[in-house]
């Protein structure tokens, strides 16, 4: 790319012409990187999908049955009359190979199918319920983010026991199960305080207990990285200079450490999505808030499996989605990997 | 997708403060629960099963440690009976987990390119799913049950413990001594047997201890949401999701048995790192 981009501009004017060449290339470069991704991305919701359709053909016993007996949630024996309208609306009939394309192709369309139970598509299920899940795991991270970078700024590179004390808390919170951190804030802040609502609903007061309930392990867990790193980023000579340069020591920490030590929280929170959801299925169900959470767990009970693939679908796309915005970021804080 | 192989895997964060009096608790802690296991009526105060309702949904006392739930029956003794079934599901899941993890791992690492291209693909896929929705699809096609459980935490957790033993087995793989044992002209399948696995597997003690700990607490996830071994039972998940019903009027019921297995996790955790730290200081 670089030639051709050096004979478009052989003016003696140098030094704009290779910052314009280098941009341009890296650009490309970036571009490239980022379709890499985006490929690996669709290979990850391809193995979901497949996965999502091969758990539909794992429930044990004859499907068309299988069907009827979750509708009607109980166990009987069909009659021929009854399971010929169920295999006529899923194509049972077809062969596997016709149905897992089927199926393919739906999901490419949006169609995510129907739900066995409530007689209506999978996506006006979820969608319905999606939002809230959304904003509650949005708020989490940030919320994380905000508690983790406090902590660690605070604590990190201090004297041996404030470091004890720091990394201590990191490795207790990050091991502390979603709902018994969720019932012990609902305890304490909303029923002994009376601070917050005990049932979540959806306005924003209501979403800081179980947004805080998520937020508080993934804090602890990310912290964890980004101390190691912060600690590391300490004693780099850049640092020193700027002591010398007369800067404060938050000023320091703030302005130089701290963009060279959120770099593997940044990576962990693409994956941290994934893990806030999979938390969100909990504190939904304490704080008694919508969400996919709750459906997931009312179609795991009633083994509807249309709604159970199709979050996991929707989940694998969005983890997908995340870590793309992860690529971007890492090389926005990073300036060093644009040119890499 | 690549760059969460960049990420240090979560058991492998450093900088643990070097306490010694943690791992000493820990190790404490941890022979508490396995005398529990292996003999409940050694610890337990009252019968695990004995109704007094008279006594019922009393807060933790000197004579009831735990409190009682709504029959009267004893929560400290429930939760010493219960400690067997769920360090069963605990010890299970993590050994189904790191089978899985070391076929798909060491697969990953040692076939032919192509395969192992394969392979590693497949456990990054897998690793895209978070553990508990995982768990979850499989308890949606199994039903729930204590098997289950063991089979959808065990399976949910692995590739991440997969990625940790390919990793492992590539470092021993390119480390000075396997390369002078190529030099010195041994037979592969020698230094596979004699360098490779021992190097790569020694770590995996470790890897097993926090197994152990986070599965207990991801199949009492599963519990406290409905889908684990029914309540009767006096296993810890079951009387967690047994204890959500009384929430705001006893909430020792539910509070308890989660500190337990916090306690537990936590130890099993702080064990695990030791031995970590233990093995790349030996290294070294």
């Amino acid at each position: 790319m670089t030639p051709t981009l050096q004979t478009e501009s052989p003016t003696p004017a140098v030094a704009p012409a290779v910052a314009g060449g280098g941009g341009t290339s890296r650009a490309l470069r970036a571009a490239r990187s980022i379709a890499a991704k985006a490929v690996g991305g669709l290979v990850v919701l391809w193995g979901a999908a497949t996965a999502a359709f091969a758990a539909q053909l794992a429930l044990p016993g004859d499907r068309a049955t299988v069907i009827l007996n979750v509708r009607a949630g109980q166990a009987m024996k069909r009659t021929p009359e009854e399971l010929a309208g169920v295999i006529e609306q899923y194509g049972l009939d077809h062969p596997v190979i016709l149905q897992y394309l089927t199926f393919l192709g739906g999901l490419a369309r949006g169609d995510l199918g129907n739900s066995y139970q409530q007689y209506r598509p999978v996506w006006d299920v979820i969608g319905e319920q999606i939002g809230a899940t959304f904003a509650l795991t949005f708020t989490a991270i940030v919320l994380a983010w905000v508690l983790m970078v406090v902590w660690v700024t605070l604590t990190a590179g201090r004297r041996p026991q404030v470091r004890a004390l720091g990394s201590l808390a990191e490795t207790v919170t990050a091991g502390l199960p979603h709902y018994w951190l969720g019932i012990i804030l609902m305890l304490v802040f909303a029923l002994g305080l009376g601070w917050f609502p005990v049932i979540g609903g959806t306005g924003l007061h209501g979403l800081l207990l179980p947004a805080l309930t998520l937020a508080i392990p993934l804090a602890g867990f990310m912290g964890q990285a980004t101390r190691a790193a912060f600690e590391t980023a300490l004693t780099q000579p850049f640092v020193i200079s700027a002591r010398m340069r007369g800067m404060g020591d938050l000023a320091v920490r703030l302005r130089h450490v701290l963009r060279h030590a959120v770099l593997p929280a940044v990576t962990l929170s693409g994956w941290a999505l994934g893990a806030t959801v999979s938390g969100a299925v909990v504190v939904e169900t304490i704080f008694t808030r919508p969400g996919i959470g709750k459906v997931l767990v009312t179609a795991v009970n009633a083994q509807d499996l249309p709604v159970v693939t199709g979050i996991v679908v929707v989940i694998a796309a969005a983890y997908v989605v995340a870590n793309l915005l992860v690529d971007v970021a890492y090389t926005l804080i990073d300036p060093r990997l644009r040119t890499s | 997708m690549t760059t969460i192989q960049d990420t240090p895997a979560p058991t492998r964060t450093r900088r643990l403060p070097r306490v010694r009096w943690t791992v000493a608790l820990a190790v404490g802690v941890v022979a508490f629960f396995a005398l529990a296991a292996a003999a409940p009526q050694l610890l337990a105060t009252h019968d695990p099963t004995a109704l007094d309702l008279t006594a019922s949904l009393r807060a933790p006392s000197l004579d009831h440690w735990f409190g009682t739930d709504e029959s009267g029956r004893d929560l400290y003794s429930r939760v010493i009976h219960g400690t067997r079934e769920s360090l069963a599901i605990g010890l299970g899941a993590a050994g189904v987990s790191l089978v899985l993890a070391l076929v798909l791992g060491s697969a990953a690492a040692l076939a032919h390119r192509y395969l192992a291209g394969a392979v590693n693909r497949f456990v990054e896929i897998l690793f895209a799913f978070p553990t508990l929705l995982f768990a979850l699809l499989l308890v949606a096609i199994l039903g729930p049950s204590a098997t289950t459980q063991i089979l959808a935490v065990g399976i949910g957790s692995a590739p991440g413990y997969a990625r940790i033993v390919r990793g492992q087995i590539l470092a021993a793989r390119r480390s000075g001594y396997v390369e002078a044992a190529v030099a010195l002209g041994h037979p592969r399948g020698l230094i596979l047997r004699q360098h490779v696995i021992p190097n790569a597997v020694r770590p995996l003690v470790a890897v097993f201890t926090l197994c152990v700990g986070q599965s207990i607490v991801w199949a009492s996830s599963l519990a406290f949401l409905g889908l684990g071994v029914a309540p009767p039972s006096s296993e810890w998940g079951a009387l967690l999701d047994a204890g959500r019903t009384y929430v705001t009027h006893a909430p020792w019921l539910i509070v308890i048995p989660g500190l337990v297995i916090v306690v537990l996790a936590l130890a099993a955790t702080a064990i695990g790192k030791d031995i970590q730290a233990r093995l790349e200081s030996g290294d070294e």
